[in-house]
């Protein structure tokens, strides 16, 4: 470690890792400061049970944008990203409702429940599909500032406002309305039946301090269909080795332009200096200097943490404190000797390879949100159960799999607190819902790793546990994310920049927030850029 | 705790078959198709070819061909309101639609973008069928909004259905014992006693040649099958794949939902669905009966005339233009649409295709840029085009009553 850095990149996450490669690649001397003894922040992998990988936080893969990929040359840093086959989400009699990739085994399947369901889900997937090519288009863009005549802000306008009225004006109007509608609102307006409405519900509130029912939810929704693999926009994968081999491409290709990661130093501090961000402050009193700083910590984190109060306006500091980052999902992740048995399908069914999810209706997600409401964990928890490691053999020796469950809901504070006790209690109410459905589920477990929004921020520093980093609500999105004013991933002194999920696009294992920032950088330092556009769909 | 569950166990569950399912006429069609030559419609398998396309091709235009369309989504639509419903929801008048009769019909969204076509029988005064390529079921349950007395069913497994084409079809059907057949007008439908109880006999097609389709109950459809080789046997009855199909359906001018068009409903971006006027359906489009879905918009692009063109080419050469890009200049400098379905007409000695072109050049030289193999190698050239107004097999017994081999 030298004693200066033309740019330090605080955290190690994958947005911080992917700003820094760039940085470098650009031919900056680079350094990227993690408070852990790993990196990869949210998208992680580690064995905490020997033999078993988790993907700790993060678990499947869509948003990475591709021309990233690409450009980075991440395939030869290690990654690869696989696909993997649908969900089966059971009501409480056994029946379900699955997904198949095959379009006229999705139609069956659908009319199982309601005939009108299995037709109108053409109508529904392509008004969505519509929504998400507009959006794909600005994942890659820094958002425009809309009060500024700057000649690249008025271009960015226009290319907005040009995508938009592609759509037409009826599509136009429909969108608006999108944009600030409930998901169960958008649902209703297509299918009848409730396991149906059900499956399609849940990536509405992932991650996400809202009911299916609140305004806003429609876009969240998108947020999780707007990604692809491979060009199929709404498929998602894994990443082979789990989240964590992003995270580890992403260092290789840092380390290919001669960046370094320094692991274990926490940063107390951003230093200022008249006005100009003159470096960091490790905990262990350690000082490194660079003229540009960059924070991949979340926004409150960055403007009340990390940031003295004297350094930054008023307004901002408040407009940090406001920001709306409730935590609302935990994570259990099971090591198990044996598959998960599922007596409702049938033996060597191909569903049995796919995701879980355990939900007959759209009100029963609302009274789980309820429990959260009134500062509980859901006492009948939503979850997503991937089995991750029938897909990825690195993960678990054969014979013995990996299983990651992603739970809505589950509270960044409790009554007195979390404690060990109350995470091991919540953890029980997960593996009692698993259960029911597949009852000697229990009997395989080697080892579990029960984290609630608690461990989350403990442990990666995700405030109050929320996943993306800030929530996605319309409010905080776009020229608005994380505070208007701030979109353009400028901090408000000199040199001092924000990377994370908590800046434009939002959050997710995209890249694209490390990378706009980037462009941005060099856009100041009068660099030629080297950040690639996305492959947007023509 | 967590909700209580109550699993039925895996056996006592409808899990959906995976893979293809069969139609009624399956045994007999995959005994035919030697090579097992399938492709996927509608979920079920649906034979590409039997044993020779090209001799299979020549039966709907030289004897008789049978297709099985059974994977065809069919709709029942039965009540008071039933003639009001479709009257507002397809272009044509069903007002005047006779019972017995089928009508061939089109439905758009309010901004008169074709969602997709099908045959609209009337089999009494308040019942209706409606046959179409792929389901329609979500959108005639938004277009009956407001007419409560109506019921919709799905009528697809009810129903076996064969499409019996060609010059000696009537005969066929004749011998088969189904006398005053012949009698049968175009678009017309006859009921005869069959099997366990009723054959309706329309007399339709998507061939352009004399044909019927027969609708069975799917109990009797192998019998239908038995009765149509062994009498057909001197009829030269020979079974017709999807690819005999696409072609003869090419040379009688019909169009192929995703092929020639994108149905609006799933249509993402804007200008790839397309309006009737367009695809030359203008002949269809009643503006004297009222409204319907799509009318208002429908007659503004009509006033203003600047809507893209279905049109059918003539093209010199033998190499079929598919996937072909048409220029109005030979230098290929301005680009004005591109070729949706394409094929060298055996029967017409032709090579034709439809063209998709901006509406100004429609009238215009049109040059179509053709590649094709030589033993691998690919080459290019460019053809050109000569517009053809009316169907490239239209023959006079398709519309005469009685048909004249008959
Ligand atoms: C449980 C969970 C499940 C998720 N599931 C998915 C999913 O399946 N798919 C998906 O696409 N997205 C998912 N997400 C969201 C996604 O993982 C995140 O949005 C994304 O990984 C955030 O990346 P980041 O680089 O912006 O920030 P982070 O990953 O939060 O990185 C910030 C980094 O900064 C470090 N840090 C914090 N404070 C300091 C300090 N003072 N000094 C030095 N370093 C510090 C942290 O340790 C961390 O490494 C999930 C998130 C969680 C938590």
């Amino acid at each position: 470690m030298k004693s200066k850095y033309d740019a330090i990149v605080i955290g190690a996450g994958h947005n911080g890792l992917t700003n820094a490669a760039y940085l470098a690649k650009s031919g900056l001397d680079v350094l990227v400061v993690e408070k852990n003894d790993y990196i990869g922040g949210a998208a992680v992998s580690r064995e905490l049970h020997e033999g078993w990988l988790y993907s700790n936080c993060s678990y499947v893969c869509s948003l990475l944008r591709q021309s990233i990929h690409r450009d980075l040359n991440l395939t030869r840093h290690g990654l690869m990203i696989v696909p993997y086959s649908g969900t089966t989400n059971f009501s409480l009699n056994g029946n379900y409702i699955a997904e198949y990739g095959d379009h006229d085994m999705q139609y069956r399947e659908i009319k199982r429940h309601s005939l009108r369901d299995a037709d109108a889900i053409h109508r529904y997937e392509t008004d969505l599909m519509r929504y998400a090519k507009l959006i794909r288009h600005f994942l890659l863009r820094t958002p425009a500032d809309p009060t500024s005549f700057k000649p690249r802000d008025l271009g960015e306008m226009m290319f907005m406002a040009k995508k938009f009225a592609g759509m037409g004006e009826e599509q136009v109007y429909e969108f608006m309305r999108f944009m600030t509608m409930s998901a169960g609102d958008f649902l209703d307006e297509y299918f009848e039946n409730d396991l149906v409405k059900a499956l399609y519900s849940t990536s509405s509130i992932i991650g996400t301090a809202l009911g299916v029912y609140s305004p806003g939810t429609a876009y969240v929704l998108l947020h999780h269909v707007m990604g692809d693999v491979d060009g199929a926009v709404g498929a998602w994968g894994l990443a082979r080795g789990g989240m964590g081999a992003i995270s580890n491409a992403l260092a290789g290709a840092l380390k290919e332009h001669d960046g370094e990661i320094l692991t274990e130093a926490p940063v107390a501090q951003i230093i200022v200096k008249k006005g100009c961000a003159k470096g960091v402050a490790l905990e262990d009193g350690r000082e490194i200097n660079a003229d540009i700083v960059v924070s991949n910590l979340d926004p409150k984190r960055t403007f009340t943490n990390i940031m003295d109060a004297a350094d930054i306006p008023s307004d901002l500091r408040k407009k940090a404190e406001n920001f709306k980052i409730r935590g609302s999902s935990g994570k259990v992740n099971i090591a198990l000797t044996g598959k998960p048995d599922f007596p409702s399908l049938p033996a060597d069914h191909k569903l049995r390879n796919g995701s879980f999810q355990f939900l007959d209706s759209m009100e029963r997600m609302e009274r789980a949100y309820d429990d959260w409401k009134h500062g509980r964990w859901s006492d009948d928890p939503f979850i997503e159960m991937t089995q991750s490691s029938v897909w990825d053999p690195t993960l678990a020796s054969p014979g013995h799999y990996f299983v990651s469950c992603f739970i809505q809901y589950c509270p960044a504070e409790v009554e007195g607190g979390w404690t060990p006790d109350k995470r091991d209690a919540f953890g029980k109410t997960v593996i009692d819902q698993i259960c029911n459905y597949s009852p000697n589920f229990r009997d395989h477990i080697a080892h579990m790793e029960v984290r609630t929004p608690f461990e989350i921020e403990n442990e990666i520093g995700l405030t109050e546990g929320n996943i993306f980093q800030g929530e996605l609500t319309i409010d905080q999105l776009m020229f608005n994310r994380p505070f208007p004013g701030y979109s353009q991933y400028r901090g408000p002194v000199k040199g001092m920049y924000m990377c994370g999920s908590g800046t434009h696009p939002g959050g997710g294992v995209s890249s694209a927030c490390g990378a706009n920032s980037a462009r941005e950088i060099l856009m100041d330092l009068k660099r030629p850029n080297v950040v690639p556009e996305d492959d947007v769909d023509e | 705790m967590p909700m209580q569950t109550n699993l039925q166990a895996a056996d006592t569950i409808d899990h959906v078959h995976e893979g293809v399912i069969y139609s009624p006429f399956h045994r007999r069609t995959s005994a035919k198709n030697i090579n097992q030559q399938w492709s996927v419609w509608n979920g079920y398998a649906s034979t590409k070819y039997y044993a020779d396309a090209h001799l299979e091709y020549f039966s709907t235009r030289n004897t008789c061909g049978v297709f099985d369309v059974s994977p065809m989504r069919k709709y029942r639509i039965k009540g008071p309101d039933a003639e009001a419903m479709l009257n507002r929801m397809v272009t044509r008048d069903v007002t005047s639609q006779a019972v017995d009769t089928v009508a061939y019909n089109i439905w758009c969204t309010d901004a008169g973008k074709l969602i997709d076509d099908g045959t609209l029988f009337r089999v009494s005064e308040d019942d209706f069928w409606l046959c179409a390529a792929d389901p329609n079921f979500d959108w005639l349950q938004l277009s009956a909004v407001g007419f409560p007395n109506l019921e919709i069913t799905d009528i697809s497994e009810d129903l076996a259905s064969l499409a019996l084409q060609g010059p000696t079809s009537c005969a066929l059907l004749k011998a088969m014992g189904f006398s005053g057949i012949e009698n049968a007008t175009p678009f017309s439908i006859m009921r005869f006693p069959f099997g366990a109880g009723e054959i309706t006999i329309s007399r339709t097609g998507y061939t352009g040649d004399l044909g019927y389709e027969l609708w069975v109950d799917p109990a009797d459809a192998e019998l239908l099958w038995d009765q149509l080789f062994s009498v057909g046997q001197v009829y030269g009855i020979q079974p017709l794949g999807e690819d005999s199909l696409e072609m003869a359906r090419i040379e009688a001018g019909f169009l192929a939902p995703d092929v020639d068009f994108h149905g609006s409903l799933h249509t993402v971006d804007r200008g790839h669905d397309h309006s009737p006027l367009e695809l030359a359906l203008g002949w269809i489009i009643n503006f004297k009966k009222g409204h319907f879905s799509g009318r208002a918009a429908l007659a503004k692009e009509k006033a203003a005339g600047k809507h893209r063109r279905l049109i059918k080419l003539d093209i010199e050469g033998n190499k079929p233009a598919e996937n072909s890009i048409l220029y109005c200049d030979k230098g290929c400098k301005k680009t004005i649409g591109y070729v949706t379905s394409a094929m060298w007409s055996p029967v017409v000695k032709a090579n034709i295709a439809y063209g998709l072109v901006e509406g100004q050049y429609a009238d215009g030289p049109i040059w179509a840029e053709i590649y094709h193999q030589k033993e691998l190698r690919w080459v290019r050239k460019l053809a050109q085009c000569t517009r053809v107004t009316k169907p490239f097999w239209a023959p006079e017994r398709a519309r005469q009553t009685p048909p004249s081999d008959c």
